[in-house]
């Protein structure tokens, strides 16, 4: 029986309730995916859960992806059009960041989507990697481009991004062009 | 053969070159003194004659101007005629070096390496927007050009160039070859000049 989405955002809304509590922040759906919003420090806890609970059954981490909202520096102070409980709720000091992971259970196709938001100030997250050997190379993106710290990685490196870089480049903070070039003067366009 | 005569090759050919037609011919030969069996010209020539019309390029294409080069050498554009067939994947053979697409930073060392793998004398083409200048790649992560890693012969511009620029490009690379002296590439100019990019 493969449930249709609210039925699947119920049935795990509830599997999540009752396990971890509070540490649900929220739950939509949004265009095809039930979406999930739970607190940073159940990260892997979750994971596991929703990957070992007989049911459920995630067995399959789709992607994963990091999320930045500069312009979220303290709670109080978010835009209303991206005003969301999990926002509000959190204590978020300095921007915000987050992380996206994408579940699937291949046998019956169910996906889901969880999310978790941190502060730039602690990006000290615990790692999937010996959950879904898949996780390795993705956390390694996550951490090239946005800085997040896998704790529990194998090999946290850059996976991208040439080694020398000193910073991560899909922060808002930085600009998209190469600091180093210096032809894209004035003398260039005419003025 | 129907209404018209048949033209011998000579009067073909002065029929073309009063149309306003530029000889190409690969066998263009060098001014010398010719006689009964024999032509004399410098050395110099004779070695830029020779290199200019068997340039093994090697094709470092890493995206799509990689595939307006493929089309470059197949039957219709036809490479070969320049004597440039035969592709070398093997930096150590090839004369030329053509860099056709996006060099990313992380690339810049493979692509230099490559160069100094070549043995002199050796020439550099840049084919397309991205390898010249980055191109729309205004990016962190894209080479702003490839001349900041290695030196370069020949730009082509475009995006990507058309095979009949790739060839107006081999051409001017042919240039440059037939003309230049022997004893260019010990000359104190090229040390200096490869000394800017920290090679030797």
């Amino acid at each position: 029986m493969i449930p249709n989405m609210t039925e699947l955002h119920t049935l795990v809304q509830k599997k999540l309730q009752s396990r971890f509590g509070n540490g649900l922040l929220s739950s939509e759906i949004q265009y095809d995916f039930p979406i999930f919003v739970l607190k940073k420090d159940i990260l892997k806890d979750s994971l596991k859960f929703l990957k070992e609970d007989t049911e459920l059954n995630f067995h399959f981490l789709t992607t994963m992806c990091g999320l930045h909202y500069p312009e979220i520096t303290r709670p109080e102070i978010t835009r209303p059009e991206i005003t969301r409980p999990e926002i509000t709720n959190s204590e978020i000091k300095g921007s915000m960041l987050g992380l996206m992971y994408q579940m699937h259970n291949l046998s019956k196709n169910w996906r889901i989507r969880l999310k978790y938001f941190m502060s730039i100030e602690d990006l000290k997250v615990p790692t999937v990697s010996d959950l879904f050997p898949t996780a390795n190379w993705m956390e390694r993106q996550e951490y090239d481009f946005f800085g997040f710290q896998f704790v529990g990685h194998p090999n946290l490196k850059r996976i991208l991004n040439m080694d020398e870089m000193d910073y991560f480049p899909m922060r808002k903070e930085y600009p998209l062009e190469d600091a180093g070039r210096d032809d894209k003067n004035d003398t260039m366009f005419g003025r | 053969m129907g209404m018209t005569a048949t033209l011998t090759e000579p009067q073909v050919l002065s029929k073309y070159k009063a149309a306003g037609a530029i000889e190409i011919s690969p066998m263009h030969k060098p001014k010398g003194v010719e006689g009964y069996g024999f032509f004399a010209t410098n050395l110099d020539k004779v070695v830029g004659l020779a290199r200019k019309n068997s340039l093994w390029p090697l094709p470092f294409a890493t995206s799509c101007c990689g595939i307006e080069f493929m089309a470059t050498m197949a039957s219709h554009y036809d490479l070969g005629r320049f004597g440039s067939e035969r592709l070398s994947f093997s930096p150590r053979q090839a004369d030329l070096l053509m860099v056709m697409g996006t060099i990313a930073k992380k690339m810049g060392p493979i692509l230099r390496q490559v160069y100094e793998q070549m043995a002199e004398p050796k020439w550099v083409l840049s084919m397309g927007a991205c390898a010249s200048s980055g191109g729309i790649f205004d990016t962190y992560s894209v080479l702003q050009g490839i001349d900041r890693i290695i030196p370069v012969d020949v730009y082509v511009p475009g995006c990507p160039p058309r095979p009949e620029q790739v060839l107006d490009g081999i051409m001017r690379i042919q240039e440059l070859v037939a003309s230049e002296s022997i004893r260019r590439r010990d000359s104190s100019e090229y040390k200096a000049m490869l000394a800017k990019y920290g090679l030797e």
